[in-house]
């Protein structure tokens, strides 16, 4: 559908009506530019210049000289690569596990992978200390009473390198499970009995067929987790230190140390931009010639493999997966919530509410700290979501002349970690004319340019799905650009559009790293008091805040998806 | 003439004979007189209803601080912002630079940040009237623009019942024993002032090429001095190398089985002062807040229920606890500390590498 179409059309039509559509749709554009590249740019000045102001090479040369920063870079790319081997390892047969058999259980499974995915990674951290730190953890403490083991052994130390890479990974498989689980769903049944008809077995259809079909969302996946694991703050910014290194987001974070080196922060936050730029552009090489065009109106139920008696087998190594995002460390963190010492099994003699009165009737930035994230969670899930709906249609339908351009700004966030976000953020609205510090705005514009990226790519894979030939229907017979939009393609990507909506919320719950370098005492959210009371150690009031925290994100989830009108979504769309 | 720094521009812009008479002076102005709490005062701060207080003294603690406060004077809430002192003092000055005023009392575990705020005019000149009577004059800024709150004390311990009493490391030459490696957490200068203060202290009298050692004994860091003591208790590590001696106390009043050790070298010291700024959005519920802090019901509630030592004249240290004139102690040099900052941060982190 062009143009040139719409406007020899428009005039036939009996009732003059004006077309918003352009103007709104150049302002979502200009509004775009203004949220990615405003920071970015800041950034890039700042990397090139010293503290003076004038220009200079100088901090890239010693980004590259210095060890201090070229450990933090090595360890860091040790801990992504494997981090992304993990998560593919366990999240690829895990996704064709629920998609493609008859394991029981499935659903299940799919709503477990969810909850791991709503917990923020710095509290799966903190959960972790108190199960596997060497001395005081639980599964350490366990295993000793268990063997007789010396007081110094231990079976798991959390405060250590591997240690750093399983937290990031409970974490990080879910986007993995999701991407490859997704896939599945959609590869339609048809492929599958055509391989039957001409003889395939079984496991030679999901050998030859239905494994090659889904294998570009597993490398999708494992770039995703590498990227996640390279740009996280959270698990990290609690791990690291004890452990006695530095990852490149802890390294940049210490940066913002009195004196603050922001020429250094923003030269070393580029290195972690040119290669998730490199992977992206690998990614659409590898991937670029092959069109998988799976989804069609018309399409077979998927097939599922039938397991016959592994499939006890298969539910049970689920599970065991899932005992570490979910299981143990909710168990950790209910276990210290009400014990006297937070790393002690709950007993008579120690159980206390001691932790649940000091979160609510003494310490002072609970109330303020709920209330910021309720206010920021809501706001940033509708403003992102609606972003994300205009743009990946302007994109999609290809609506203006720079579309391509508007997607690759959409996406552009992923490169930078949240952090490095946040410095570009507070160097730009720091100063006029955008005086946002200290207010829920720079807040609410950091979590919504986070969460685009993902949300884009969602909601633009969902654009795909949907055949342009009724959204043209709509056009020919006299409807605006933003009146289809409204009337047709929205309500037909309801599930996604609702899935966007749960997946920013989360995310905007999970955020830690760009809040940490924009809150102040009055703009403090859940996630930056949890950091705080990390920093004194104060893992019982950690540990009831956290509950709270997850079951709020739980109930939310949950009610969103029971409003009548928006019944049946499934997170796994996110 | 509250500001330094101004009075001095106003002196070169006056005419001869005007500076004449102030340079007769002493050019900075003189502490202001001390002020009552009178029932303006409350009725000013109970308008304004609120005193940030942005502090790193433990949340259990301060909280009660704020509580008491509020218990006293109905009507005025306190909202505590606690994080490590090093990360206070970056805070606000990202907040200054940026026209955000949002602290009203600030305490900080370094005092050379006091040296700092004071020189960029940020302070506000305020004693109580227990300030002017009951502490020592040493602890005092001259221009009543600060002064010691609390004494605090950074000691190292051990974990009870994971090292006998007399095995334990009686100095900091002891902890470089092979036996203690990996078993020893310590907290971190670029986040806890208590911490950072220590570590000038101990390069300056022990030296620096005691940290490279240390260093070799695979230690434990977290961040702020008061999370050591805790992780003592939770016996993840049987040594603690510094900490507040205070959280220490907290944790073994409340059962956790650690106890102090004093370093035989001496144990650094650390003065943490009060102070309120100039720019306070509520300065009638800072000054009421600030001559609470430092009230004797105050300072005694830190001693009994927080473990801490107080200057106050008037108020008594709790019985048991060893008197901090029994105790050797390394000597504090706030100015000392605000010169070598960054180089002291550069070298920590260049041996510890993190």
């Amino acid at each position: 559908m062009n143009l040139t179409l719409v406007v020899s059309v428009s005039p036939l039509r009996p009732t003059f009506r004006l077309d918003l559509s352009w103007p709104i749709l150049l302002l979502f554009s200009a509004a775009l530019c203004l949220l990615i590249l405003l920071p970015l740019s800041w950034l890039v000045y700042y990397s090139l210049h010293d503290r003076a102001g004038g220009f200079t090479l100088a901090n890239f040369e010693q980004l590259v000289t210095d060890p201090i920063f070229l450990d933090p870079l090595l360890t860091t790319v040790i801990l992504a690569t494997s981090s992304a081997v993990i998560c593919c390892v366990v999240a690829a047969p895990m996704g064709w596990l629920v998609a493609r058999t008859d394991m029981p259980l499935r659903g299940t499974v799919r709503a477990l992978v969810t909850a791991s995915f709503v917990t923020p990674p710095f509290l799966g951290a903190v959960a972790w200390e108190l199960l596997a730190a060497p001395n005081s953890g639980l599964l350490n403490k366990a295993f000793r009473a268990a063997t007789g083991a010396e007081p110094d052994d231990y079976l798991f130390n959390i405060y250590s390198l591997p240690g750093l890479i399983f937290v990031i990974s409970c974490y990080t498989f879910p986007y993995v499970f999701v991407l490859v689980a997704n896939a599945l769903d959609r590869i339609p049944g048809d492929l599958e009995d055509a391989s039957s008809i001409l003889g395939g077995g079984a496991w030679t259809t999901a050998l030859r067929v239905t494994i090659p079909l889904a294998l570009p969302a597993v490398l999708a996946g494992a770039l995703v987790a590498f990227l996640q694991a390279m740009t996280l703050f959270g698990s990290p910014a609690i791990l690291a230190l004890p452990a006695g290194f530095h990852t490149m987001t802890t390294k940049i974070w210490s940066l913002f140390q009195y004196p603050p080196k922001l020429e250094l922060a923003a030269a070393a936050s580029l290195p972690l931009l040119v290669l998730t730029v490199a992977l992206l552009r690998a990614e659409s090489f590898i991937l670029g010639r092959r069109g998988y065009s799976v989804v069609g109106g018309r399409q077979g139920d998927p097939r599922r493999v039938p397991l016959g008696r592994w499939k006890w087998v298969a539910v049970a190594a689920a599970f065991v997966v899932l005992l570490n995002p979910v299981f143990l460390p909710y168990g950790a963190l209910l276990n210290a919530a009400f014990s006297r010492v937070p790393s002690e099994f709950v007993t008579l003699d120690n159980v206390t509410l001691h932790n649940i009165e000091f979160v609510f009737f003494e310490l002072s930035a609970t109330g303020i700290a709920f209330k910021n994230t309720l206010i920021l969670c809501t706001s940033a899930a509708t403003i992102g979501t609606v972003m994300a709906v205009v743009i990946a249609y302007m994109t999609s339908r290809k609506a203006i002349a720079w579309h391509k351009a508007l997607g690759f700004l959409a996406t552009a966030p992923v490169a930078v970690p949240g952090i490095v976000l946040g410095v570009g953020l507070f160097l730009t609205y720091t100063r006029p004319p955008f005086v946002l510090y200290g207010t829920l705005w720079i807040l609410l514009i950091a979590f919504v340019t986070i969460a685009l990226p993902a949300a884009y790519q969602q909601l633009q894979s969902a654009f795909r799905v949907v055949n342009p030939d009724l959204e043209e229907a709509s056009r020919i017979l006299g409807a605006t650009r933003l009146g289809t939009l409204g009337r047709i393609t929205a309500p037909l990507l309801r599930t996604s559009v609702i899935a966007t909506w749960c997946f920013i919320f989360v995310g905007v719950i999970r955020e830690l790293s760009a809040a940490i370098m924009l809150f102040t005492s009055e703009t403090k959210v859940i996630s930056v008091l949890i950091f705080d009371l990390n920093e004194s150690g104060d893992l019982g009031a950690i540990a009831v805040i956290g509950i709270l925290m997850l079951v709020f994100t739980f109930a939310v989830v949950v009610l969103i998806n029971r409003i009548p009108g928006f019944g049946g979504v499934r997170l796994r769309n996110t | 003439m509250r500001d330094v720094r101004l009075s001095r521009r106003t002196i070169l812009k006056a005419s001869g004979a005007a500076a004449a008479s102030v340079f007769a002076a002493p050019l900075r102005a003189a502490a202001p007189e001390p002020t009552m709490v009178t029932p303006a005062l409350i009725e000013a701060a109970r308008k304004e209803g609120k005193v940030v207080y942005y502090t790193p003294i433990d949340l259990p603690v301060s909280e009660r601080i704020g509580k008491a406060f509020e218990a006293k004077y109905p009507g005025v809430s306190v909202r505590v912002e606690r994080t490590g002192a090093e990360r206070i003092f970056q805070r606000v000055g990202q907040e200054f630079a940026s026209n955000i005023r949002a602290v009203d009392v600030v305490n900080s575990s370094d005092a050379a940040h006091f040296i700092v705020w004071k020189r960029d005019g940020l302070l506000a000149p305020f004693v109580p009237e227990d300030l002017a009577k009951h502490y020592p004059a040493e602890q005092k800024d001259p221009d009543g623009m600060y002064a010691a709150f609390r004494v605090g004390l950074c000691v190292m311990g051990y974990n009870n019942r994971l090292v006998k009493a007399q095995d334990a490391p009686k100095s900091f030459a002891d902890v470089l024993d092979a036996k203690w490696a990996g078993k020893i957490v310590k907290g971190h200068p670029g986040f806890s002032g208590t911490i950072m203060t220590a570590t000038y202290e101990m390069s300056r009298d022990i030296g620096w090429d005691y940290f490279e050692k240390l260093a070799k004994q695979r230690v434990m860091h977290v961040q702020s001095a008061s999370d050591p003591p805790k992780k003592l208790a939770l016996g993840e590590r049987a040594i603690m190398f510094d900490g507040n001696e205070y959280v220490l106390f907290q944790v073994r009043d409340s059962g956790g089985a650690v106890e102090p050790i004093y370093p035989t070298e001496g144990t650094p010291l650390v003065l943490s002062p009060n102070a309120i700024f100039k720019t306070a959005p509520n300065p009638n519920a800072a000054r009421l807040f600030q001559s609470f802090c430092f009230s004797a019901e105050c300072q005694q509630l830190m001693v009994d229920f927080g473990g801490m030592r107080s200057l106050h004249a008037e108020v008594k240290d709790r019985a048991g606890r060893r008197p901090l004139s029994d105790i050797k102690t390394l000597k504090e040099d706030a100015a000392a500390v605000e010169k070598l900052g960054e180089e002291i941060r550069a070298r920590y982190t260049k041996i510890f590498r993190v």
